[in-house]
């Protein structure tokens, strides 16, 4: 008798295995969180899109709240997204952009054709800042609170739905 | 969800559709142990953007950025604790095809060698428990019985 | 106006092929609980219908699919009208909803064939495979009407042309490598289904293994042809010169693999010696459950892979169903009718039984490292405990010290005997051949390459252990014969088959170990005029052209090549290929293959200025791995043929005609 419970033990564990299976059916293999998640905000020196004399560093996020969007005029989803970038900016919250991969040029006039929600737009050609905030692809959007630390991240696209359910409630919590 | 899910899987094809035999770049090394490390490091890093490659053969934009960096790190003279560290806080361990020995990594590692001992428990207790018992492989009567079923006729 | 209906026709020959299977899966199984032979009697001709007509519509796909009938969505989405028709043919299995129609009419085909070749079973074990291969197949055909159906329609906005076949599927490796493999899948069904009838029938004695036996050789042989073509395919055709990635999709072929590779042998000692039963059942059971767990991972999107299908949660959400009601009630009634065991067969430490079983253990704990790794992130995932990756070097670092362990008891288990034997007869037996392997094994890596490498030396002696103890085997065989052929001759073909299969695996294991630690890579710039030295062979780029494919633009490098400085050359065409309807670039290595090497050249990317960066690479004993892959598939075959499966046969013809009683005619046990 004990054999068979032992035996009943099989059909027992497989179905464990297939709970897990059935809820990584809903779970997305893509989405990551950051492994900046709850740092400060990596040290980088730079220029700024408009001005190549103007250099930031990362004191630009000391003191108030920021969301920071890492895009390229190269990027499509990065101009499909600018309408909610502008509508947060729109709500007063401080915008700055990091135009990644991408050329003075080509970064101005994406931002004289499409909006221009950003308080500044740091200067990254090369990709150096986008690698240390580990993006893999624009755009991205990172929260980064009053003291420079990072407490949210978006990969990808952010739709209106996005903001409404996303973003807005981690600024609320953030601000 | 279901067009959101799709409308990032085209996302992400735009960035990866060039994603096969990547990796292919001039590299200069002086030391051959250095480039054996390069190449140890490349292959045992995931692409954070593809499905499921290692930097070296992904084509991925990204992919040539963290090629460019372990090179860079090497001639640094950086070792390959820190190299993996460096990127490691940037993207996080999912790139690491090999997992770090951790709390929620016990099991993954500790499993297949709990499971060679056991294994070997289960072997010499049977050939003990059997080493003894009754020689016959199949009775007269199973015999019989194997006999009756294998040629029984179709009709019967 | 016909024409126009052949995807409706192929609709309804699903929906006709989906209520023979269900009557297939009732009515024998009931006849056979109340024993009517008249219910019983449903299971083949059902079987065979169901077949007939999955093979229509299988028929019906096809030939939408050569008509370019792109009103059908599958068409338009993974075809085109300037594809060559061999590749319309095979873009059928070439996505998902095909995939699984090519499934399930090989699933149809093998039930078909359980059913015509069992004519000496006994009626009601007949009536139970059938049965059980019935519901497997209501499983499958709901599958597709349900969630995957070919056949829809792209009405009335049909496009012009169809989207066209992904690139990396036009090739001759996927017009073989799909179905092989899922014949393998579908064909451990059948040994699944012996399994659970003779679990219903309260029959697990000798005789079901002898009747499974064929089938599951079969099937593995298959399986393992069909892993090695996908190796072959991914080597060439992914342009990297890898042959094994770990990737999820592969380990779920290989999962299956290696419980059926446990299964043959624990199938071996069930058949000769009635031991491990209720073991050789569960390992029946698990393999074609991690038939189906594969299907589950590779087309539910649960796991990352390179070459997953189009994923789709609807879908996974049904195969989970189908797996989990499968496996579930599967082990529910082994955990219920598994038989006691009666009386021990007993064995001693130097046998084949214990052997055997070591083999088994090891087969297993592979079995639980691949899927460990392979689900792991998805365990960790599920419980919220953060995404990791599993991946080459984890798989390595545990699969190659447990192969060569294993390998350590296969040079042993091939010469052991049954129940038991001297250690000082089976000393006499080994010692040369342990001694040459490891004298061999040490040297080679200086031999060939100046310099040792514990790697190889490692797989070359585990190799040689394998192999040299079973050509002494030969020679002890055969000594007593008039000549050594003669004597080969008079051995079993099921014998040849645990030859072949076993030199199959140390051919492999020499592939592995010296492409692994002797592959020369070297990333190069070059323009015509260029020349670069790898391994010995002078490669001249001569002329870059461009040329045009039926449906793809192409940069193509001419290369000269030649071995040092007087040997013969060879031209290589490396290219980069642009296909038209997709967009989508690919690289189109060239590929110099040879028994001792293989060169491979691919290209990178134009630097600008007139030159390429190139990929050359040598690659020693690469084929190696495929040549073992084939070996062992081939003495699966052997073993099938092996005319002990026949005899019964010719036993039961013999007996008709001299009405012999058939307790007396002779059986090999």
């Amino acid at each position: 008798m004990t054999r068979r419970l032992l035996l009943l033990l099989l059909p027992v564990g497989f179905i464990g295995l297939a709970l897990i299976f059935y809820q990584g059916l809903s779970l997305d293999p893509s989405k990551r969180d950051s492994a900046l998640m709850a740092r400060e905000f990596p040290a980088f020196e730079a220029t700024t899109l408009r001005d190549e004399n103007q250099r930031v560093d990362q004191s630009l996020f000391k003191g108030e709240m920021t969301l920071v969007n890492v895009w390229g005029e190269w990027c499509p989803a990065c101009k499909q997204e600018m309408p909610q970038l502008l509508g947060l900016a729109d709500q007063g919250i401080r915008m700055v952009g990091v135009n990644y991969r991408d050329t003075r040029e080509k970064g101005m006039q994406f931002l004289s054709e499409f909006g221009d929600p950003f308080e500044t737009n740091i200067f990254d050609p090369d990709g150096e800042l986008g690698f240390d905030l580990g993006v893999y692809g624009a755009p991205e959007t990172f929260l980064v609170d009053a003291d420079g630390v990072i407490r949210y991240h978006h990969k990808g696209y952010v739709s209106p739905e996005d903001v409404r359910d996303r973003i807005l409630p981690e600024v609320e919590k953030w601000r | 969800m279901a067009l959101i899910r799709s409308f990032a899987a085209i996302l992400i094809l735009m960035f990866t559709v060039d994603a096969m035999a990547g990796g292919i770049e001039v590299r200069e090394f002086d030391d051959p142990v250095m480039e054996k490390r390069y190449r140890d490091l490349t292959a045992s890093m995931r692409c954070p953007l593809c499905e499921n490659q290692a930097i070296d053969d992904s084509d991925a934009p990204i992919s040539a950025d963290m090629r460019d960096r372990v090179y860079l790190l090497l001639q640094d003279g950086q070792s390959d604790i820190e190299i993996i560290d460096h990127m490691v806080r940037r993207f996080g361990d999912y790139i690491l095809y090999n997992p770090r020995l951790e709390n929620r990594t016990y099991l993954l590692w500790g499993l297949p060698i709990a499971l060679v001992l056991l294994g070997t428990l289960v072997v010499v207790m049977m050939v003990r428990a059997r080493r003894n018992a009754s020689a016959k492989a199949l009775s007269a009567e199973e015999r019989a019985r194997l006999d009756a079923l294998i040629n029984r006729e179709r009709s019967s | 106006m016909f024409i126009k209906m052949i995807p409706e026709i192929g609709h309804f020959a699903l929906i006709v092929a989906l209520l023979m299977a269900i009557v297939q899966s009732v009515m024998p199984l009931a006849g056979a609980a109340t024993r009517r032979p008249l219910w019983m009697a449903y299971g083949r001709p059902m079987a065979a219908g169901q077949f007939l007509f999955v093979a229509i519509a299988y028929a019906c796909l096809t030939t939408s699919y050569m008509l370019d009938d792109f009103s059908v969505a599958n068409v338009a989405n993974n075809s085109n009208s300037l594809l060559p028709w061999y590749y319309k043919f095979s873009a059928v299995w070439g996505n998902h909803e095909g995939s699984v129609l090519l499934w399930s009419l090989m699933l149809a085909g093998w039930g078909c064939a359980a059913g015509a070749f069992s004519s000496n079973l006994p009626r009601d074990m007949v009536a139970r495979v059938m049965g059980v291969m019935g519901m497997v197949c209501v499983g499958f055909l709901l599958f597709i009407l349900f969630t995957s159906n070919p056949f829809e329609r792209l009405l009335p906005d049909m496009p012009q042309d169809g989207a066209d076949l992904n690139p990396l599927l036009q090739d001759f490796g996927l017009i073989v490598h799909p179905p092989m493999l899922y014949m393998g899948y579908v064909g451990f069904s059948v040994v699944f289904a012996f399994a659970i009838a003779a679990l219903l029938g309260g029959r697990l004695d000798a005789a079901w293994t002898r009747w499974a036996r064929p089938w599951t050789n079969l099937a593995w042989a298959f399986l393992t042809v069909g892993i090695a073509l996908g190796s072959w395919w991914a080597y060439y055709e992914l342009g990297w010169g890898g042959w094994w990635f770990w990737d999820p999709v592969e380990n779920a072929s290989l999962l299956p693999w290696l419980t059926g590779t446990a299964l043959v042998h624990s199938l071996a000692v069930t058949e000769k010696r009635g031991s491990f039963k209720s073991w050789t059942v569960l390992l029946a059971i698990s393999t074609f459950s991690l038939s189906l767990m594969g299907t589950f991972l590779v087309r539910s999107g649960v796991l990352t892979s390179v070459h997953a299908f189009a994923n789709d949660p609807s879908r996974g959400f049904f195969i989970l169903m189908l797996l989990a009601i499968t496996v579930t009630l599967s082990l529910l009634v082994f955990a219920l009718r598994a038989p006691r065991v009666s009386h021990k067969v007993g064995f001693n430490w130097l046998s084949r039984d214990a052997l055997l079983l070591v083999n088994n253990v090891f087969l297993v704990i592979m079995t639980v490292t691949v899927l460990l790794g392979t689900v792991y992130p998805l365990i960790l995932d599920s419980l919220g405990l953060g995404k990791i990756s599993v991946g080459p070097p984890y798989f390595n670092a545990l699969f190659v010290p447990l192969t060569v362990m294993m390998c350590v008891f296969m040079g042993l288990g091939s010469v052991a005997r049954w129940k038991g034997m001297e250690g000082r007869e089976l000393l006499r037996k080994l010692w040369l051949s342990g001694a040459a392997a490891l004298v061999l094994g040490i040297l080679m890596p200086l031999l060939y390459r100046g310099e040792w490498n514990l790697w190889v030396s490692l797989g070359i002696v585990s190799a040689l252990w394998v192999v040299l103890p079973i050509v002494r085997d030969l020679f002890d065989k055969t000594r007593h014969a008039s000549s050594f052929i003669a004597g080969l001759r008079k051995l079993s073909l099921a014998y040849w088959g645990m030859v072949l299969g076993h030199v199959g695996v140390a051919v492999t294991i020499v592939g592995v170990a010296v492409v692994s630690n002797y592959n020369i890579e070297r990333n190069v710039r070059m323009s015509p005029g260029t020349t670069v030295e790898v391994a010995g062979y002078q490669f001249t780029m001569t002329e870059l052209i461009d040329r045009r494919g039926p449906n793809f633009l192409a940069d193509t490098s001419i290369i000269e090549v030649q071995r040092g400085d007087t040997g013969r050359s060879f031209t290589m065409r490396p290219e980069k290929r642009l296909y038209i309807a997709t967009g989508m670039p690919m690289t189109q290595v060239a590929l110099r293959p040879g028994f001792f090497r293989d060169l491979y050249v691919a290209m990178g990317e134009d630097l600008g200025d007139g030159s390429w960066a190139m990929r050359v690479q040598y690659k020693p004993f690469v084929r190696w791995l495929w040549l073992g892959g084939l070996l062992m598939a081939f003495g699966g075959i052997l073993a099938v043929l092996d005319k002990r499966y026949r005899r019964t046969s010719v036993a039961r013809d013999t007996a008709k005609v001299a009405a012999k009683p058939p307790a007396t005619q002779e059986v090999t046990v």
